[in-house]
């Protein structure tokens, strides 16, 4: 059991608590395909910030809105030009990476709007999708990566090692990795062999100075 | 009549305020006395606190909810939105709709007695801008006793006084409310209200404005500035689903008649506009948008001119609006965000085009609904 999890976070589902775990309170806050916002209606309760969420879809907005948080309905594929650089102190994209036409330019612009990054997605690299697809020749299926081939949002699923490939190539720092099971719990194991053993990445990253 | 009326505010009346203190407009001149009509729907709580404002746009006016007599046909033209149990809530909320100076059948206007000469105002009326339609919506506020509106709520030139609200009293709303706006008109835009200009002051029965002498109205010009204004109200696709190509004979008959039903439909709106509207108030309101640009004192910077904001905003735009497009009400809340400002942002999905604002699709009823549950909330009603 990791010890993040033994703070208190009324029932918030344990990868936002996570996440929650390394915002600063009173932080601007971007938070990328914020759903039905409960991650920044959390933070305004428990840790002051002020910010917004960008959501495409109409119920999730209408759901933000109904919890009091400020909810841009906008498409993350249409780019973030908007923002101006620096604007925020964090920027937030929770299991949306898989699902935006160019993840890489995506980064790049989160790295660039916010002075800290937090990206989390499922490891297509965990033994269980790896099993499936080596030994069964099946998309895998499971509580991470719940949709079939043919109606899934994921249109690229990456592994922590591809993950960290990009980061790399990208100059990106990574200042803190965690990754835990399709319950957020973490282990030895998963500390010790991430792309194998953890089902979902969530990541700390920061540009590296001068890039 | 019951069944029509249950979701209906009812009954209601106009209400006159007479201001006789002098107010100075942005255009130099004074108005030295003048008459603002309103309606209200719903009550006003204890604490004075569930009050919204409604600022209209180009063709309403203070009649924007329920009728008024039994043997009314039509409601008032928000009548979708505003009443108990809609968008609006009447149950919750204390809803001011007054007329805007300038206008044709409540306050003070073109059409109206100067005090001084007992002549019609007529051109002589002065040009008036959303900053001064905002003043004397500030002066109804203290006259009803109204601390802070809980929300200034205003579609299309409604949406651009909501703007002016929150940055020119920005004590004095809770929260601001921007549907199917603009932060400024495009060149495009300026140009189609110059052409409907155009046709007004050149109807030979326009007479320099002084038609109320001559016991005329310019019919055919302020008719063709109708018809372009509702062309642009309206996207491509709902006049193709509404009228297509259909030819009013079944035949095409190779004249200058009405043949498509399009045309039919864009004389008959035409025409009842007459009725029902005044040209020199069409030419005002029209100025008004043109000139509206709250950041041309912060040399372009909208952002700039949001700094004295401390409304919180919802903003709502439609995607088949290619008046006052998407992307231009992005352009407010991009300038909102640069600004460190509250706001909220919905795209509503629709067909009809500038018009949708006022008709009840689930995605903007529901988004609205909940901004202004937690409004309610907020002001304790």
């Amino acid at each position: 059991m990791n010890t993040l999890l033994t703070q208190t976070h009324d029932g918030l589902r344990d990868d936002l608590a996570l996440i929650s775990n390394w915002i600063t309170p009173g932080a601007r806050v971007l938070d990328l395909g914020c759903g039905d916002g409960t991650l920044l209606a959390h933070l305004q309760r428990t840790k002051n910030v002020t910010g917004y969420g960008l959501e495409i879809d109409p119920d999730n907005a209408i759901a933000c809105i109904g919890l009091g948080v400020n909810v841009l309905q906008l498409d993350l594929d249409a780019g973030l030009d908007q923002f101006e650089d620096n604007s925020f102190d964090f920027v937030v994209m929770s299991s949306a990476l898989q699902e935006v036409q160019r993840p890489d330019q995506l980064i790049e612009e989160m790295l660039r709007i916010g002075r800290d990054s937090i990206v989390t997605f499922p490891n297509f690299g965990h033994w269980r999708p790896r099993l499936s697809l080596g030994l069964r020749g099946l998309m895998p299926v499971s509580k991470a990566l719940p949709n079939r081939w043919y109606d899934t949002p994921n249109i690229h699923l990456c592994t922590v090692r591809d993950f960290e490939g990009l980061c790399r190539d990208k100059q990106v720092d990574i200042v803190r990795r965690h990754v835990v099971n399709h319950a957020h719990r973490s282990n030895l194991g998963m500390r010790a062999f991430p792309n194998l053993l953890g089902e979902i990445a969530l990541y700390q990253l920061r540009r590296t100075v001068g890039f | 009549m019951a069944e029509r009326r249950s979701h209906s505010v009812g009954l209601v009346e106009p209400q006159t305020l007479h201001v006789d203190t002098p107010m100075g407009l942005d255009c130099g001149k004074t108005l030295s006395q003048f008459d603002l009509v309103y309606e209200t729907y719903g009550k006003l709580n204890a604490a004075r606190s569930n009050a919204i404002l409604i600022c209209h746009a180009l063709s309403g006016n203070h009649h924007a909810a329920g009728y008024h007599s039994e043997a009314d046909v039509k409601p008032g033209w928000w009548d979708k939105c505003i009443g108990p149990g809609k968008m609006i809530d009447t149950d919750r909320f204390f809803v001011v709709s007054p007329a805007n100076l300038g206008g044709y059948n409540g306050s003070t206007g073109p059409h109206s007695l100067h005090p001084e000469t007992g002549r019609h105002y007529g051109p002589d009326f002065p040009v008036l801008t959303c900053a001064d339609w905002v003043r004397s919506q500030d002066i109804l506020r203290r006259a009803l006793d109204i601390e802070q509106w809980a929300a200034v709520v205003g579609g299309s030139l409604g949406g651009m006084q909501v703007m002016q609200w929150s940055i020119d009293y920005p004590d004095r709303l809770a929260h601001a409310i921007v549907i199917a706006a603009a932060p400024k008109l495009s060149a495009q835009n300026i140009a189609f209200n110059e052409i409907a200009r155009q046709a007004i002051v050149t109807d030979p029965e326009f007479h320099g404005g002084r038609y109320y002498e001559h016991d005329v109205v310019p019919r055919r010009g302020l008719m063709l500035a109708r018809m372009l204004g509702h062309i642009t109200y309206l996207s491509d696709e709902a006049m193709r689903a509404k009228f297509g190509r259909d030819l009013r004979a079944g035949r095409i008959n190779y004249g200058f008649d009405v043949e498509f039903q399009v045309e039919s439909y864009l004389r008959y709106q035409g025409a009842s506009f007459v009725d029902r509207f005044d040209a020199n108030t069409y030419l005002l309101m029209t100025k008004a948008l043109d000139y509206f640009d709250p950041a041309y004192a912060t040399g372009g910077d909208l952002a700039a001119a949001f700094a004295p904001v401390t409304a919180r905003f919802m903003v709502v735009s439609f995607t088949s609006d290619w008046r006052f497009s998407p992307a231009r009400s992005r352009e407010i809340v991009d300038a909102l965000v640069d600004a460190g400002k509250e706001v909220s942002y919905a795209e509503v999905t629709s067909d009809l085009g500038h018009d949708d604002f006022l008709l009840t699709m689930p995605h903007y009823v529901n988004s609205l609904r909940a901004y202004l549950g937690r409004v309610a909330d907020e002001a304790g009603t």
